[in-house]
């Protein structure tokens, strides 16, 4: 399995001419560029995560580690003023740009940037909903930002989130341990030039107490529909509580399972070390969930194979074919579709797309990106046609 | 089933028993929520402070060694217990010290049992943050201790178990908790 890194010299696939969107503006000069507002240079689908690869990728898409950080002897969120904000902001993105973290990072100034842009940047998960927000009423007059290493997107560092620093680090398939080496290098560097908010007993301080300690979120997004048709759904979340885990949505904390997606990460902080987490998730946790849904995917095909390829082939149809599409029943069928594709019911090759077309089809089709794609601003009604006509032109035999 | 309050379907239903007899209640969401019903299963973490939070009241526990008398004010930045059973966030790295023990009891719940810190250390974290306390310390140290035990006890387990996998798992863990105490 190649580990290249750079995913940008891939061969574009029939269908790719239109929906690309406008290059960056050449990046390849400095080691680091700033964008400028109105146009982040994160869509030409490099982001490492989307590939389908790695282990265990047909049920488990991605593996996260993110690291809560705050800078000693400065004011958290909260209590600090919008000065305070603008001088961690400062001295942040000074250092990061300069510390060669890796070999390409972009900075987005947040409070500058479109709200288009930043909800695109949510739909990638390299900034959470709050983040895009900001502190206070008015999105634009709140000093934040976020560093991203492009072109794979496998870092990204949040500044003036809840935390000064939130660092992110994310990898296709089940690669906790390798998420979490990346971070934890990242982590020394960034250590080295900016002192972090410690204690012996509490560990790294953060801004809200569920934090505090390891500051380390890790998680996989899983795709469960087996699962979910099969009725097992409850029990494994039920399990998973049970074990202190939390099982989120697509997009987080409070958000729905859109296309049968989930987030499963640990909660405990505090007393629990980074690689006991590590084993506790990648050795242990995770592949069971992994092999519950390959198994309830067998029983599906040995016990109801044609009400499954019906399910399957109903989508794939209503994909291709359809002329209004919304979000969710686009995610929905596109779940459908993966599933189809990861048992072989979509057979040749030629006609469907592989994994990697449908994952990054799942991030496609969401608001922003849609109308990233289109090139202009887009009403509800609007994105329900382009919607369709994109998926149209991604998986319609013709092309119409 | 229809909500005993309004026309929707019913979705949460209670049963409760009052001097010998048997309440049933079938309520909508909304109308459940207006009786204090919780129905979200996935509640926003910081709802879930505040709502710990509130349930302990307004009676401070004293720390048993609080420097600074003033326990409801962090002295560093002026914020309130108050102010973070509001909002759930503390306002800066003392808030830690300043509300120690009413934190404690909410970070151990949310931290299952956990107290102290294991795991990765600041490489250089500045002497000025980390003025030793003996006593978290020595928590850490049996804490360590404790977790030694439990290891040791499960790996002498698999291995009469003939879990080999799980006992190279374990010995591992064990080296790593060992190497760890070095450090501390």
């Amino acid at each position: 399995m190649s580990d290249a890194p750079d995913m940008s010299g891939d061969k574009p696939k029939p269908g790719d001419e239109g929906e690309k969107p406008k290059p960056p503006p050449n990046p390849q000069s400095t080691p680091s560029t700033s964008a400028s507002a109105g146009s982040v240079p994160v869509l030409d689908f490099g982001a490492e995560w989307l590939r389908g690869e790695g282990e265990l990728s047909d049920v488990l898409l991605s593996s996260r580690v993110r690291l809560a950080r705050n800078l000693a002897g400065r004011l958290f969120a909260t209590k600090a003023t919008r000065r305070d904000r603008q001088a961690t902001l400062d001295i942040s993105r000074e250092w990061l740009m300069r510390a060669e973290l890796v070999p390409q990072l972009i900075w987005v100034d947040l409070h500058a940037s479109s709200p288009l842009d930043r909800a695109l940047l949510v739909e990638r998960h390299l900034i959470s909903k709050n983040h895009s927000k900001g502190k206070g009423t008015n999105p634009n007059d709140d000093p934040r930002g976020v560093a991203i290493s492009v072109p794979d997107e496998r870092l990204s560092i949040m500044i003036n989130e809840e935390d000064h620093l939130r660092i992110q680090a994310i990898r296709s398939g089940l690669a906790l341990t390798h998420a979490w080496s990346d971070i934890d290098s990242i982590d020394d560097k960034i250590e080295s030039q900016l002192d972090y908010a410690y204690s012996p007993r509490f560990g790294y301080l953060t801004a809200c107490p569920t934090n505090v300690g390891t500051g380390v979120r890790m998680s996989a997004m899983l795709h469960l529909p087996a699962l979910r048709l099969t009725g097992e759904l409850e029990k494994v979340k039920r399990a998973a509580q049970d074990m202190s885990l939390a099982v989120r949505g697509f997009y987080g904390e409070g958000s729905e399972a859109v296309g049968d997606l989930f987030q499963i990460s640990n909660q405990t902080t505090l007393g629990k070390s980074e690689q006991q987490i590590v084993q506790d998730l990648e050795g242990d946790i995770l592949p069971k969930v992994v092999e519950y849904e390959r198994l309830a995917r067998r029983e599906l095909l040995a016990k109801r194979r044609v009400g499954l390829e019906d399910q399957v082939w109903r989508a794939w149809g209503a994909l291709a074919h359809a002329r209004l599409m919304n979000t969710d029943e686009a995610m929905q069928a596109l779940s459908l579709v993966r599933l189809g594709v990861t048992m072989g019911l979509l057979r040749t090759p030629s006609d469907f797309p592989d994994l990697r077309t449908v994952n990054q089809l799942m991030l496609l089709v969401q608001p922003a990106h849609l109308q990233r794609a289109v090139g202009r601003e887009l009403d509800q009604e609007q994105r329900r046609v382009a919607r369709a006509s994109l998926l149209r032109a991604k998986l319609g035999r013709s092309k119409s | 089933m229809k909500c005993d309050h309004c026309d929707k379907d019913a979705t949460v239903h209670e049963l409760s028993v009052h001097n010998g007899v048997k309440i049933e209640r079938h309520l909508c969401e909304q109308c459940a929520e207006q009786f204090g019903i919780s129905v979200r299963p996935q509640q926003q973490i910081t709802d879930l402070i505040k709502h710990y939070v509130m349930k302990q009241g307004l009676t401070p526990v004293v720390p048993p060694m609080a420097q600074p008398m003033r326990a409801n004010q962090c002295p560093a930045c002026k914020t309130t217990y108050q102010d973070f059973k509001q909002h759930g966030l503390l306002g800066c790295s003392d808030c830690y010290k300043s509300f120690e023990g009413q934190l404690m009891p909410l970070v151990e719940r949310a931290h299952d049992g956990g107290q102290t810190h294991v795991g990765k250390t600041p490489l250089r974290a500045s002497r000025a943050n980390t003025e030793v306390d003996d006593i978290a310390i020595r928590a850490l140290r049996e804490h360590r201790m404790e977790r030694l035990r439990v290891l040791r006890h499960e790996l002498d387990q698999a291995i009469r178990d003939e879990r080999y996998e799980a006992a190279a798992r374990l010995r591992d863990q064990l080296r790593q908790v060992e190497s760890e105490g070095g450090v501390a």
